[in-house]
């Protein structure tokens, strides 16, 4: 095993972009921060195409155009086309309600190559109940064909909880129809407005067993014509995710004004100082921002996980799972089964699922803003 | 659109679809493959097939190519070939 504190670390592959968290939909399960950034901080088109400059430069390979709503920036077609120029794969992440089909083919013509239109439920009423926002779902579906109809590669992202968790295969069957190549069934992570909401959100596990059944099936049954990825919920499983392919190793994640992180959730850890890209070089934050450095590769790790075979297969799972869970960033994550707090998550998982949901807690901003009439 | 497996046959013609890249990685000095959330970093086999994946050729020219580039006989790896593109065709990377 080499020294992985000493040697500079390999090239990050991917870069997600939140370009801004202003939404005009207010999902529950929002992975932004419970402190979302303002518009008056956002950086400028020119600050990003540094930022892209300085990512292609470091060898990152791919690009997440995101969010909040990345086409709330009226650049985004600009920063595409820059990235595009740069060799990067460019993939916007989308809700689509504030497309139309000129900007659709403008998009496409910047040389977008890959767009994930993110969809509530089957189930139009439902799907503008949990996304807070009336004919959402409307316009969703008319988006889908302008994307499919300008040559536009589309997935269809479907985040599932026990609120549309029964539709699986309604949604599944969704995405067939609209002409997607690929499907991501991901069950809400809890970060951020999911962990607010994590009691009105949380499946049993029956639900998630069932799902899982209606994935697999819907893996052979469409084989060649949809391409699945199925995100497992964590609080049932045995092992954990590598969250993130593993702490600074493969992906960084860049704030509306610019703050480098190693995952969209990691400004939950108390005493970590993230760094500016408007300060600070991207690799030189990539390779030495303490951030980074923190949980980077198997030195900072605790038993069980210090001993374990699979540390560097999953890499000791999700620091911020176990902020979340335990208070203590540093410890194993809770969703493994060898961690001795995994049973106290499964229950808790257990009994919550099992109650009545509370009401939503809808995404918003945390200053009040003012009331309306 | 019609929603059904497109089957690896001698003529079919593959190609990379719009959304997957194959590209020359001067970081980290290999090709790759970049598709929706996924780097691939194909071994010398894959790479050679995939190079040749540009909708003109057929399965066959290409078991052919790599048969030749290999000193091996077409019979003998024209299986393997299929497989591979049958496999590419069904996660999304190559259109048949
Ligand atoms: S999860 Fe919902 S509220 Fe959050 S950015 Fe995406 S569409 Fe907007
Ligand atoms: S003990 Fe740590 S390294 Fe081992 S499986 Fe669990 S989380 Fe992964």
């Amino acid at each position: 095993m080499t020294a992985q504190t000493m040697t500079a670390p390999e090239p990050p592959l991917a870069m997600l972009v939140e370009l801004t968290h202003r939404c005009p939909l207010r999902c529950p399960y929002c992975s932004n921060p419970l402190e979302l950034e303002r518009r008056g901080q956002e950086l400028d088109t020119a600050a990003w195409r540094d930022v892209l400059d300085q990512a292609a430069a470091l060898g990152v390979l791919q690009v997440h155009f995101s969010g909040g709503e990345p086409t709330a920036r009226p650049d985004l077609e600009d920063l595409v086309e820059h990235a595009a120029g740069l060799g990067l794969y460019t993939n916007l992440i989308t809700a689509g309600v504030l497309l139309d089909e000129a900007r659709v083919g403008r998009l496409s013509a910047a040389g977008l190559d890959h767009v994930q239109l993110s969809i509530q439920d089957s189930d139009p009423a439902e799907s503008d109940r949990i996304a807070g926002y009336q004919g959402g779902y409307r316009r969703k579906i008319a988006v889908a064909g302008w994307i499919r109809a300008a040559g536009l590669p589309l997935t269809l992202n479907a985040p599932v909880h026990r609120h549309n968790i029964e539709r699986l295969e309604a949604i599944i069957a969704l995405a067939v129809e609209l002409g997607a190549e690929r499907i991501e069934v991901a069950h809400v992570q809890y970060y951020g407005w999911g962990l607010k909401n994590r009691a009105a959100l949380i499946p049993t596990r029956a639900q998630l067993e069932r799902a899982t059944e209606v994935v697999e099936a819907a893996i052979e049954r469409l084989k060649g014509v949809l391409v699945f990825d199925y995100v497992v919920p964590d609080y049932y499983a045995h092992r954990p995710k590598a969250c993130m392919g593993g702490w600074g190793r493969q992906f960084l994640n860049v704030t509306p004004s610019g703050k480098v992180l190693p995952c969209h959730a990691a400004e939950t850890i108390p005493g970590l100082a993230f760094e500016r890209v408007t300060e600070r070089g991207l690799a030189e934050i990539w390779a030495h921002s303490p951030a980074f450095e923190r949980f980077r590769g198997t030195d900072w790790m605790p038993e069980p996980c210090a001993s374990c075979e699979r540390r560097e297969i999953d890499w000791g799972g999700c620091r911020c799972q176990a902020l979340a869970i335990l208070g203590d960033a540093a410890l194993t994550d809770p969703a493994c089964g060898l961690s001795p707090h995994h049973d106290a998550l499964v229950a808790l998982a257990e009994a919550e699922s099992d109650r009545e949901p509370p009401a939503f807690q809808y995404r918003r901003m945390t200053r009040p803003e003012p009331v309306e009439a | 659109m019609t929603a059904t497996r497109a089957i690896v046959e001698d003529g079919s013609l593959p190609r990379l679809p719009r959304h997957v890249k194959l590209r020359f990685d001067p970081a980290r000095d290999r090709w790759i493959v970049l598709a929706p959330e996924r780097v691939l970093m194909p071994d010398e086999i894959a790479l050679e097939i995939l190079k040749r994946c540009d909708g003109k050729t057929s399965v066959s020219a290409i078991t052919q190519g790599l048969a030749e580039a290999y000193e091996a006989s077409a019979e003998e790896i024209g299986e393997d070939v299929a497989e591979m593109l049958q496999d590419l065709a069904d996660k999304g990377f190559v259109q048949l």
